[in-house]
């Protein structure tokens, strides 16, 4: 059973319909309680950070999550801006984020075109279960104004050009995140939303 | 490197695809989920669906319908017809669309742009235009003027002055639909879909009359557009030859388009 949190800002049915497309059950998951007896978790999301985590510990999410996360070791996938608000702070709205990967989240330059909206390619740099067979440049979709700059260069599985180089996937530990939509990168994002709900958490 | 993208527009009535021509005389071409479907498994880039007649007939929007074709669509989702409330915008959302087209309710209520853009991020917020030459003249500097309610009333708003106040306002993406060429098939009008590009700083979609590869081609570079909505190619019944997804993206990425390249399997 996969937990899908869902929160007003995220995009929770098309991330379940994914799911239901590759065969996986699932869960929306928006009180605490109902984090009991997932085996992982996915953390979707568009919008804003501030809205995000507002809306996390409004919930009462935030604790609860961390727990699941850090000390039941549940393999956890955030999306998009689900891996934003895995950082220490993200300069959208000065905000404070989750913490649990060190790092910061930067806007794009004001001399691209901001959001980069479209399909990019990422560039995987080592090998990971939930990435193995991605493939070499694989195409998925983007939409964000902010990328995220990890402290510990190791954190970054995924790279991908827009203006500079910036990190398009995040591993660490059982936690992996894409700043691309998963879910709305056609064939590519599904082989990896499946290889995820097959991932033990470890690599 | 960040791509260019197809889009496919849907014109829906009653749960089904229409093709109309210059915004009048919609004719039937299939069931608006049949051809999701049909269009992801080509790897289309991006569906966007216009419920046509909810503004018009005052109601809300066929949620249904939205929920069938997000079934089928692992590719982004770009929803608009009759939205003129957050909670409306929500609705959709839940229904499984990412994106929030507003066209006619964002001219007669501006702030709804902001409050999308403040509840649901910028990039949620799609601001959809029609546009039409009428000739420069005074309160008209860049000639062309915005209609809304399916390009039969006149708003007096510049294109170029409105499509500014949109990017303020906090749309993350803007589409420039020439009524003049809306399914003609005779080329998208580049003059106005570049002015609008060197205009504002987020992606701009090209809309209304690409009938050949050229036509995209031409929107996507002399035009300046990040992506091409696109619909008569892919299968009105009045053009004699339509063309396929894949034909086209293999055309344009000979015409030196970066374009999402097929992935077999």
């Amino acid at each position: 059973m996969i937990g899908v949190i869902d929160y007003r800002a995220g995009n929770a049915p098309s991330v379940g319909y994914a799911l239901e497309r590759l065969g996986l059950t699932h869960r929306l998951v928006a009180t605490a309680d109902q984090l009991d007896g997932v085996e992982r978790i996915i953390l979707p999301g568009v919008g804003a950070a501030q809205a995000t985590i507002d809306s996390l510990r409004e919930s009462g999410l935030v604790e609860p999550l961390a727990a699941r996360v850090h000390d039941d070791r549940v393999p956890f996938l955030g999306i998009c801006i689900g891996l934003q608000v895995l950082f220490e702070h993200s300069e959208e709205g000065d905000v404070d984020c989750l913490g649990w990967v060190p790092g910061r989240v930067r806007r794009f330059s004001d001399t691209l075109r901001v959001p980069q909206i479209g399909w990019n390619a990422v560039r995987v740099t080592r090998a990971h279960p939930v990435t193995d067979g991605l493939g070499h440049d694989a195409y998925c979709y983007f939409v964000n104004s902010f990328f995220a700059d990890p402290a510990d260069p190791a954190d970054a599985l995924g790279v991908t050009e827009y203006g500079q180089e910036f990190c398009s996937i995040v591993a660490r530990g059982n936690v992996v995140a894409t700043q691309f939509h998963a879910e709305k990168s056609g064939p590519v994002g599904l082989a990896l939303l499946e290889r995820f709900a097959r991932w033990d958490g470890t690599c | 490197m960040l791509t260019k993208r197809l889009i496919a527009c849907f014109d829906v009535v009653n749960g089904r695809v229409t093709k109309a021509q210059q915004f009048q005389d919609n004719i039937d071409v299939a069931p608006a989920a049949d051809l999701a479907q049909q269009l992801y498994e080509d790897q289309i880039d991006e569906i966007v669906f216009y419920d046509i007649k909810a503004s018009a007939e005052k109601r809300k929007i066929d949620l249904e319908t939205v929920r069938a074709v997000a079934h089928h669509v692992f590719v982004p989702f770009t929803v608009g017809g009759g939205i003129r409330t957050i909670d409306d915008m929500y609705e959709v959302l839940k229904a499984g669309a990412e994106k929030i087209s507003v066209d006619s309710m964002a001219v007669r209520n501006p702030d709804i742009i902001r409050e999308g853009a403040e509840a649901f991020g910028r990039q949620c917020v799609v601001l959809s235009t029609q546009v039409k030459f009428q000739g420069i003249r005074p309160g008209l500097p860049s000639g062309y003027e915005v209609f809304i309610d399916g390009a039969r009333l006149a708003t007096g708003l510049d294109a170029i002055d409105w499509v500014r106040r949109g990017e303020d306002l906090g749309a993350g993406e803007i589409v420039v639909n020439s009524i003049d060429r809306d399914g003609t098939a005779s080329g998208y009008d580049l003059d106005i879909t570049r002015a609008v590009a060197d205009a504002v700083n987020v992606p701009v979609i090209a809309s209304g009359g690409a009938g050949t590869v050229e036509h995209i081609a031409d929107g996507l570079t002399a035009g300046a557009a990040q992506a091409a909505i696109i619909s008569s190619i892919l299968y009105s019944p009045r053009l004699e030859r339509n063309l396929g997804v894949r034909e086209l993206k293999d055309a344009l990425i000979e015409r030196g388009v970066p374009m999402r390249p097929y992935v077999a399997g």
